[in-house]
């Protein structure tokens, strides 16, 4: 079926813009990566059409890449239905992306680098989910993550934009540190790192025998999957990445790339599913992460970073799915999550175009009339996002609290105080935005139709896609016999209970910001503590900084660099030997004075010497 | 006289003739150093072709008598890990001979000729199966390298000169002491001899004498790699040396060591190994954890990439140490990596240098938007440097972690966590140095890559590409060869466990006489 051809089109376009970029027109870089990506998409469409129903893996082998020991690991790309899925998401709205980037980023310098990378992401992310074994899936890892950091820093003249993107890359080696042992233990336990191979034999493994050590692989891969999904405690680089392009926000840092840490969790779940002590763990972090960051997200001002910690919140969500045992439920999140969310930042990225470049929502508001396309997606949007009955999100967020729920009824009501806040913080956002006076000085203009033409694609898919792609009956084919078969049916009951938070939410919003504006001030200042703990983030990053990164800089340069190397190694070791040498050789070189009688003298004694001792020792023969 | 005699021949004669060619023209002494080292590049890819076919056994040997008492012989042959350490110097040495062409402007001819006495050495270790060749060789390669350090080096040449010569002088004389013992109780340096010797019990060793003789040889070779804490000759000594001699110290005279422990270490003293592994791998990830964050915090480029070798190396340590096929073979594939990446990386803080006379970080800045090409070169480097999959050293690193884990899932642990801070300080540098708004003298000074860096470097990044996707074309020689090795461990040390015994009682009879 040539599946390597999905991922080489990216590769090719990127290669095409980034050797002759400098030399050729915007029309024809535009041309190349658009073409590239979309052509990606049809050979995607027409394989899957091809391979229908898929529901056995098919697998493609093209050539061994390493081979040691007993140890075998191919370039192998390998399709089943969830691979199918993460395909149409990241081709299908990265063609989008694509499309909106070219009228958000005409205006910028090195339009060709942008569109090299951003092709060059949609190869390794392609690479990642068509991985047929954990070591491929690793390389699109790695490489989105090297995609990510070129990207977010993309504005390499300034610091902030470079500082971000090496947080990211650095905070995802953490996370990958835990993904690489991972997989060093998963060979040292099945003798593979194929899909194919560790699955079938993790469910033949007997409890007993395995359940330590597989909750030990399982708990290492939740740090990788912390990592690239951005949950605690390595959540830290993904609000700072909004230093990137927003279409770069919407699409690896919403859409797509953050998704690779529930996706990999669902793909491992043969795994997990022996290992009940990591996923309560997963659940865990998911819903902490969750909460944790939808706080953060009630008080932030930068309409970019309210939509940051809204990801990494939404992430949660997968996560406590995933954690609960609906795999094909938080993969179902993946999905509508990347329709509203990628519709939110380029939403969001036309109201900054229209602002002149502000992100503050302070300096917004009243923009409903001025740019009304854009108010229209966001507002689809932000209803998907807050659950509004029918609505994509609406159907994720149902089945995510339901499994709560089947799991432990306190997860749920976290879960559902969370989504009451989501509403929330997503209508402050539009609220904020569009309602109530302008309060900037630029004179905003609605986008072109490169751009806005996306968003109402997205904006569709918004409102239908969950109804339309039923993720959950699509991918039982994938976990059947994984995952117990789980009861499915919501009573009325639990319907209205689910789709309460969002109007709650959204309520809350317009009492605070629309019918009763002050409010929001006199709230800040009644509860200033508590708003300015959440208003810098818990101090999270301060606290890292503090306790691990500075301590490490600090002890590398005034001890072991300036004292242990250069002091006790080199002056005290090294040139203290020579130092013993040259005194010795000072000591002998004395008897070397030039004068003939002194040497006369030392033969003397030698001679005298060396008998003697011939003598003592030797006698006797 | 077969290929790999005239391989090892070519550099000498090119060195002689360099020593007689007139010191007029500059510009011929250079073309004739660079047309003679790519040639013995292209005689010694014919090696491959046999080599590949059976790497498990040593192929091209010639062995004939040099000087008959004491009996040093003429031995020499390569296998599917010494093929690749050779073709790495014949590969390496008309690279560096190449980007010295604008960076050495007087004693040109010395420059190049040390240069190809250089490759004559390196080849020689490599391909050494008597001992007493193996030392000359060693010896050999010491002198060019004090030379290129001492006379083009920087401000402090002479001290790291003296320093690297010295450092690595104190090994040399224990490991001739060890090779001289053997002989005394063996009567031969031939090493194959040795093997069969020890293999076929003649040739036994007590405890103490083997640990001793272990001991002599590691102390030589681990001062090459360097372990810590024998490293701290290989910041000053990179720092003022030429860009060529950086190049070719990094990227293959370091490999001296590693290979010395693997050719001769580990398969002759297989007891001593394994009671000496535990102390060796501490030490190993001391180095890699302790390079790299010493690596973190050094203001010099040069320094930063020396403490990171130190730090590799550790690696490469590691994985010779952990007792498995995945150990040894990643360790080998990294020592190749490491001359490719790391060569590269001295390289292009060459280039720098040459536009900006400088080596400190602070000095520069915003370098990617005069030289966007070059910071592109840069970055590749610096992925192949941290780990990045596809790329080299990613396949190394991956194997001598997964021996690690085999060996002590612990150790994979500590090792694993210098890869994290591998990508904290090169990214760190990366961003110091390319990235930022551009300082007035980086916009005056730093312009874009030239065709002749092209050249150089092209051929570098290829490789990356090529070791980090497709390694079928050398891991398969190179386990091989490593499995004989592994063999030869394993199966000497079962019947010694065996005999364990026997020794005390040998050793007993000894003190009688």
């Amino acid at each position: 079926m040539q599946l390597w051809l999905i991922p080489f089109l990216p590769l090719a376009g990127a290669a095409i813009n980034g050797f002759t970029g400098r030399r050729t027109s915007k029309t024809v870089q535009s041309a190349v990566a658009i073409g590239s990506v979309l052509l990606s998409f049809l050979w995607v469409v027409k394989t899957l059409m091809a391979l229908m129903p898929l529901e056995e893996r098919y697998v493609e082998h093209y050539f061994t890449w390493m081979a040691s020991g007993m140890l075998q690991v191919g370039v192998d790309f390998a399709v089943d239905r969830l691979t199918a899925v993460m395909l149409c998401v990241v081709t299908g709205i990265g063609t989008l992306i694509h499309i909106y980037a070219i009228g958000y980023m005409h205006e910028e310098e090195g339009y060709y680098r942008f569109f090299a990378y951003l092709n060059l992401f949609m190869f390794f992310m392609l690479i990642l989910v068509l991985g047929g074994n954990f070591l491929i899936l690793f390389v699109g890892w790695e490489g989105v993550g090297l995609c990510s950091y070129l990207l977010i820093g993309f504005y390499f003249l300034k610091k902030s934009a470079t500082d971000a993107g090496k947080k990211a890359f650095i905070v995802n080696r953490i996370g990958d540190f835990g993904f690489s042992l991972a997989m060093f233990l998963i060979v040292v336990v099945f003798g593979s790192l194929d899909f194919g191979t560790v699955f079938e034999k993790a469910k033949g493994m007997p409890v007993e025998a395995s359940a330590g050590i597989i909750t030990a692989i399982c708990l290492l891969l939740l740090v990788g999957a912390t990592g690239k999904s951005a949950q605690i405690p390595l959540y830290v680089w993904l609000p700072d990445a909004m230093e990137g392009p927003t279409p770069v926000s919407a699409l690896i840092h919403a859409a797509t790339m953050v998704t690779a840490g529930v996706y990999m969790c669902a793909r491992s779940a043969a795994l997990f599913m022996k290992a009940p002590i990591a996923m309560d763990v997963v659940a865990y972090v998911g819903l902490a992460t969750a909460v944790m960051t939808a706080t953060i997200g009630l008080v932030q001002n930068d309409i970019k970073k309210v939509y940051a910690y809204s990801t990494v919140s939404q992430l949660g969500f997968m996560f406590l799915a995933v954690g609960c045992g609906a795999f094909s439920v938080g993969i179902y999140h993946v999905v509508t999550h990347a329709f509203f969310k990628a519709l939110l930042f380029l939403g969001a990225g036309s109201v900054i175009h229209a602002c002149h470049h502000e992100q503050d929502m302070r300096h917004m508001g009243g923009l409903r009339k001025k740019i009304p396309h854009t108010f229209n997606v966001l507002l689809i949007a932000a209803l998907a996002i807050a659950g509004f009955p029918l609505m994509s999100g609406w159907w994720s967020k149902e089945e995510i609290l339901g499994a709560a729920m089947h799991h432990h009824p306190w997860m749920y009501w976290v879960a559902w105080v969370t989504a009451l806040m989501t509403a929330f913080y997503v209508f402050r956002s539009i609220f904020l935005t569009f309602f109530g006076e302008y309060k900037g000085h630029a004179h905003p203009h609605e986008s072109p139709w490169v751009m806005i033409g996306p968003l109402y694609v997205l904006a569709a898919l918004s409102v239908v896609g969950g109804w339309l792609f039923k993720i959950p009956h699509i991918l039982e084919p994938v976990f059947h016999g994984i995952v117990p078969e789980g009861h499915t049916e919501h009573s009325m009951m639990d319907m209205v209970m689910g789709t309460a938070p969002g109007f709650i939410g959204i309520a809350l919003a317009y009492i605070v910001y629309v019918a009763n504006p002050s409010m929001a001030d006199l709230l800040k200042s009644s509860f200033s503590g508590l708003y300015n703990l959440l208003y810098h983030k818990y101090f999270v990053d301060e606290a890292y900084d503090a306790t691990i990164v500075h301590p490490i800089e600090r002890s590398s340069r005034n001890f072991l660099w300036k004292v242990m190397d250069a002091g006790v190694i080199d002056n005290g070791f090294v040139h203290g030997f020579s130092g013993a040498a040259q005194n010795f050789g000072d000591l002998v070189r004395r008897a070397q004075n030039g004068e003939i009688r002194n040497y006369a003298a030392w033969v003397v004694i030698g001679v005298i010497f060396v008998l003697g001792t011939v003598t003592v020792l030797g006698g006797g023969r | 006289m077969n290929l790999l005699d005239i391989v090892l021949a070519l550099p000498l004669i090119g060195f002689l003739i360099m020593l007689v060619l007139p010191k007029g023209s500059a510009s011929k002494l250079k073309n004739f150093a660079l047309g003679f080292s790519v040639i013995v590049f292209g005689v010694s890819l014919g090696l491959a072709g046999a080599a590949l076919q059976r790497p498990a056994a040593m192929t091209w040997v010639t062995d004939v008598a040099w000087i008959s008492t004491p009996a040093i012989r003429y031995h020499v042959g390569i296998d599917g890990v010494s093929l690749w350490l050779v073709l790495l110097s014949t590969f390496l040495t008309p690279i560096s001979i190449l980007l010295s062409f604008s960076y050495i402007k007087d004693r040109v001819k010395e420059f190049y000729a040390f240069l190809l006495l250089l490759e004559f050495g390196l080849i020689g270790v490599f391909i050494s199966l008597d001992f007493f060749l193996f030392y000359v060789f060693w010896e050999v390669c010491l002198v060019p390298m004090y030379f290129l350090i001492g006379i083009w080096g920087h401000d402090r040449r002479i001290y790291a000169a003296v320093k690297f010569f010295i450092y690595t002088m104190v090994g040399s004389v224990l490991m001739l002491a060890a090779i001289l013992y053997l002989y005394g109780k063996a009567g031969t340096f031939d090493y194959p001899a040795l093997l069969t010797m020890m293999q076929s019990g003649k040739l036994t060793l007590t405890h103490v004498e083997e640990t001793l003789l272990f001991l002599a040889f590691f102390l030589a070779f681990a001062i090459k790699v360097p372990l810590f804490p024998l490293h701290t000759w290989l910041p000053d000594a990179h720092v003022e040396a030429p860009t060529a001699g950086s190049v070719m110290l990094a990227a293959v005279m370091l490999k001296m060591g590693t290979y010395g422990i693997l050719r001769f270490c580990l398969p002759m003293f297989p007891v001593a190994v394994k009671e000496n592994s535990g102390w060796i791998i501490t030490l190993a990830l001391i180095g890699i954890v302790y390079g790299a964050l010493v690596a973190l915090v050094q203001p010099n480029m040069k320094k930063l990439v020396a403490y990171s070798s130190v730090s590799h190396l550790g690696f490469v340590v590691l994985g010779l140490f952990c007792g498995n096929q995945w150990g040894l073979d990643g360790a080998v594939y990294q020592m190749l990596n490491h001359g490719i990446s790391t060569g590269a990386l001295f390289m292009l803080v060459g280039f720098l240098y040459e536009r900006q006379h400088s080596l400190e970080i602070k000095d520069y800045g915003g370098v990617a938007t005069p030289a966007p090409w070059l910071s592109t070169v840069f970055l590749v480097t610096t992925l192949a440097s941290i780990g990045m999959p596809a790329l080299n050293n990613f396949v190394g690193e991956f194997l001598v972690l997964q021996g690690a884990t085999q060996a002590n899932v612990w150790w994979a642990v500590i090792a694993a966590t210098g890869v994290i801070l591998s990508a904290c300080y090169m990214l760190w540098m990366y961003q110091r140095t390319f990235y930022g708004e551009t300082p007035e003298s980086v916009a005056h000074h730093v312009h874009d890559m030239t065709a002749r860096e092209w050249l150089c470097i092209t051929p570098l990044l290829a490789l990356m590409l090529w070791m980090g996707i497709y390694t079928q074309t050398f891991l398969p020689s190179i386990g091989a060869s490593n499995k004989v090795i592994l063999d030869r461990t394993q199966t000497t040390s079962a019947p010694l466990r065996v005999a364990a015994p026997v020794v005390p009682a040998a050793e007993a009879a000894n003190h009688g006489n």
